[in-house]
C-alpha cells in the first residue's frame, strides 16, 4: 500500500481520536462507542456484501457467536477476557466459512442467499435462548470488575479509542484487501460469477474466504458489544437487528467503498439521535427514517449518499 | 392425534398466507420481504375495525380485502416496482426498507404492548369424534380453503387471471400482445395483499396482534413457500399444512422454545438441497 491510499485512513484516524478531549459528556461517548460497534459490524457486512456482491440478511450469527464466546468463556470457564475476544473472534470465522460451505456449496445466490442467512441467525437465536450456557432468556451478565487486564476500562474514553483502533485497523483491512489478488477476484465474482470462474477464479474459495473474513470482523463488533454493555441475551446477540444495521450503513454510506460502512454508521445513528431529540422518545422513529431513507436511496439511483452528492455537483 | 389435527388447521392459515407470497414470487419474480410487516399491517386493522368500530374480525374481512388490495396494488405501482430496475438486490433492500418503517410506524402508534380482541366464541372448541377442535381455528381452515378455491377460479377463468398466467409465463411476449405488465404485476402484488387480510382476520380470534407478530410468520411463510416449490399454488397450501403439523408436532415433543426450531431446520435443508422444493418442478 502507497503512503496515498494509507493517509485518508490515518486522517479520520487521527481526528476522530480527538473526539473524548472535546466531549465529555457520558451520554454522547456511550453514543459515540455504539456508534462504532455498529460501523465495525457494518464493515464484517460490507467485505462479503460490498465487495462479494453477497447480500446477507444473518450477519447477527456472527456478531452473536462472538459476543457469546467472549461472555461465556470469562463468566463460566474464567479465560482471559483478551484471549476471550481473540477465540469469539476466530469462532465467528468459523462459523462463517461453515455457514458459507453449505450455502455456496449448494449455489445459493441472492435472494435465497439472503434467507438463508436469515434462517441460520433465527435458527442460533432460538437455541441460544433455550440452553442453559448462555444463560436462556434471563441472559448473562459479564461481572463488573473494572480492571484494563479485565478488558474493562473505568474511563469510556478509553473504551471509545479501543473501538476507533478496531474500526481504524479493519479500514487498513479493507483497504490492503482492494489491493490484493483476493479482493480484484472479488469484485470479479460480484460483477459476473461465471466469468470470473471462465477466466480460472476458484470461485467457491474466493467466496469462504470473503465471508470467514467478513464474520470474523463484524465478530469483533459483537465480542466489543459484550465487553462493553457486559450483558447479553438472545434478542441483542442474535436478534434481527443486528443484521439489519449491518447492512444498512454500508448501503446508506457506499457499498464496495472502504469509508462507505463508516459513513453510513455515523450518518445513521447521528440521524437517529437528532431525530429523538426532536420527536421525544416515540419508540420506533428512528428506524422509521431508517427505513425511508433506505427505501429512497434504493428508488434514486446511484444508491448511496455519496453518489447522490456526485450527482448534484456533476449538475 | 389432536396434535396433527390442531396441526393442520393452523397449517391452513399458514398456507393462506405462504399462497400470498408464492404467488407475487411466481408472477414478478421477486421475494418480498415486507410479507411479514404487511400482515402485522392487517392484523392492526383487523384489530381497530374491532376496537373502534365493533367489527367482528370474521366481518372485518369484507371491507379489508378490498382495502389492502388497492394498498398493495399502490405499493408495487409506486415503490417496488420504479425502484427495482430489474436488480434482484434492489427489491431485497426496497422490501426490507417497507417493512422496517410498517413494523416502527405500528410500533410508534400501538406500542410494543400485545393486543388481542375479545370474540365470545375464542375458547369455544368443536367436538368431531375423538377429538376438541378450537373453533377459530376450524373456521380459519374452511376459509382459508375457499379462498384458495376462489383463487383459483380467478386465475383460470377470468381475463386477469390469464393475463396474470401469461404475465408470469413470459413477460415480454405478454407485453407484446398487448397486456399491461406493470399494472398486472400490481393486481398480483394486490391479490397477495389481499390474502393478508383474509388470513390476518382469521387469525386474529385466536392470535394477538404486536407489531412484531408479522416476523414469527415471515420465515415460516418463506419455508412454505420453499417447500412448496415458489409460485406454486397448490404447494403453498400442502406446504402449508404440512409445516403445520411439523411445528405442531415438535412443540409437542421438544416444547415451545424449541419447537420452531424444526420449521427453520427444515427451511434451511430444503433450501441447501432441494432448492426447487419437494412438489416444484426441476429448475
Amino acid at each position: 500500500m502507497t503512503a496515498r491510499e494509507l493517509t485518508p485512513i490515518l486522517i479520520f484516524a487521527a481526528v476522530a481520536a480527538l473526539l473524548p478531549l472535546f466531549v465529555t459528556a457520558g451520554t454522547t461517548l456511550n453514543f459515540a462507542v455504539f456508534t462504532l460497534i455498529i460501523c465495525l459490524a457494518a464493515q464484517g457486512w460490507n467485505i462479503l456484501g460490498g465487495y462479494g456482491g453477497q447480500y446477507s440478511f444473518g450477519h447477527a450469527a456472527f456478531f452473536g457467536t462472538a459476543a457469546y464466546a467472549t461472555a461465556i468463556l470469562q463468566v463460566r470457564y474464567g479465560v482471559n477476557p483478551y484471549l476471550g475476544f481473540g477465540i469469539g473472534v476466530a469462532l465467528a470465522g468459523v462459523v462463517g466459512f461453515v455457514i458459507g460451505f453449505f450455502s455456496f456449496r449448494s449455489g445459493l445466490r441472492g435472494s435465497y442467499f439472503a434467507l438463508v442467512t436469515l434462517a441460520f441467525a433465527e435458527v442460533f437465536r432460538v437455541i441460544a435462548n433455550a440452553t442453559e450456557i448462555t444463560g436462556g432468556a434471563a441472559g448473562i451478565l459479564i461481572k463488573l470488575d473494572v480492571r484494563p487486564a479485565n478488558f474493562q476500562f473505568a474511563d469510556r474514553a478509553t473504551f471509545y479509542w479501543v473501538a476507533l483502533g478496531l474500526v481504524t485497523a479493519v479500514l487498513v483491512i479493507t483497504r490492503a484487501l482492494e489491493r490484493a489478488r483476493l479482493g480484484a477476484q472479488l469484485v470479479a465474482v460480484r460483477e459476473n460469477e461465471n466469468a470470473a470462474r471462465a477466466l480460472g477464479v476458484d470461485v467457491l474459495a474466493v467466496k469462504l474466504a470473503a465471508i470467514a473474513l467478513s464474520a470474523a470482523i463484524t465478530g469483533a463488533a459483537g465480542a466489543l458489544y459484550a465487553q462493553y454493555f457486559l450483558y447479553l441475551d438472545s434478542t441483542i446477540a442474535y436478534g434481527t437487528w443486528i443484521s439489519v444495521e449491518a447492512l444498512l450503513a454500508p448501503i446508506i454510506g457506499g457499498v464496495g467503498t472502504v469509508f462507505g460502512p463508516v459513513l453510513g454508521g455515523v450518518i445513521l445513528h447521528s440521524l437517529s439521535e437528532f431525530t429523538k431529540s426532536l420527536v421525544g422518545r416515540i419508540p420506533g422513529v428512528d428506524l422509521v427514517i431508517f427505513g425511508v431513507l433506505l427505501i429512497l436511496v434504493v428508488r434514486f439511483p446511484p444508491r448511496d449518499l455519496p453518489g447522490l452528492v456526485r450527482r448534484w455537483r456533476a449538475r | 392425534m389432536e396434535a396433527v389435527a390442531n396441526g393442520l388447521l393452523t397449517g391452513a392459515v399458514y398456507g393462506l398466507v405462504a399462497l400470498g407470497l408464492t404467488l407475487v414470487y411466481g408472477v414478478l419474480h421477486i421475494i418480498n420481504f415486507a410479507h411479514g410487516a404487511l400482515l402485522t399491517l392487517a392484523m392492526y386493522a383487523a384489530y381497530v375495525a374491532w376496537h373502534a368500530f365493533g367489527l367482528d374480525p370474521y366481518i372485518a374481512i369484507v371491507p379489508l380485502v378490498p382495502i389492502f388490495f388497492v394498498l398493495g396494488y399502490a405499493v408495487q405501482r409506486l415503490v417496488i416496482g420504479p425502484a427495482s430496475r430489474g436488480d434482484d438486490s434492489n427489491i431485497l433492500l426496497v422490501t426490507l426498507g417497507l417493512s422496517i418503517v410498517i413494523e416502527n410506524v405500528m410500533l410508534a402508534v400501538f406500542r410494543s404492548d400485545t393486543l388481542s380482541v375479545q370474540v365470545p366464541y375464542a375458547m369455544e372448541v368443536v367436538e368431531a369424534g375423538p377429538m376438541l377442535l378450537s373453533f377459530p381455528r376450524l373456521v380459519g381452515f374452511g376459509v382459508a380453503f375457499l379462498v384458495a378455491a376462489v383463487l383459483f377460479v380467478i386465475l383460470a377463468m377470468t381475463d386477469t387471471g390469464k393475463a396474470i398466467r401469461a404475465v408470469a409465463k413470459e413477460r415480454t411476449g405478454s407485453a407484446l400482445v398487448g397486456i399491461n405488465v406493470s399494472h398486472i404485476y400490481a393486481v398480483t402484488f394486490g391479490i397477495g395483499t389481499a390474502c393478508l387480510a383474509v388470513a390476518a382476520c382469521l387469525l386474529l380470534p385466536s392470535f394477538y396482534v404486536n407489531p412484531r407478530v408479522g416476523n414469527a410468520f415471515v420465515l415460516v411463510a418463506f419455508t412454505i413457500v420453499v417447500l412448496g416449490g415458489m409460485g406454486s399454488v397448490p404447494g403453498a397450501l400442502l406446504g402449508g399444512l404440512f409445516i403445520g403439523v411439523v411445528e405442531s408436532l415438535s412443540g409437542l415433543y421438544f416444547g415451545d422454545s424449541l419447537g420452531q426450531l424444526g420449521i427453520f431446520v427444515i427451511f434451511i435443508l430444503v433450501l441447501l438441497f432441494r432448492p426447487t422444493g419437494l412438489f416444484g418442478a426441476k429448475a
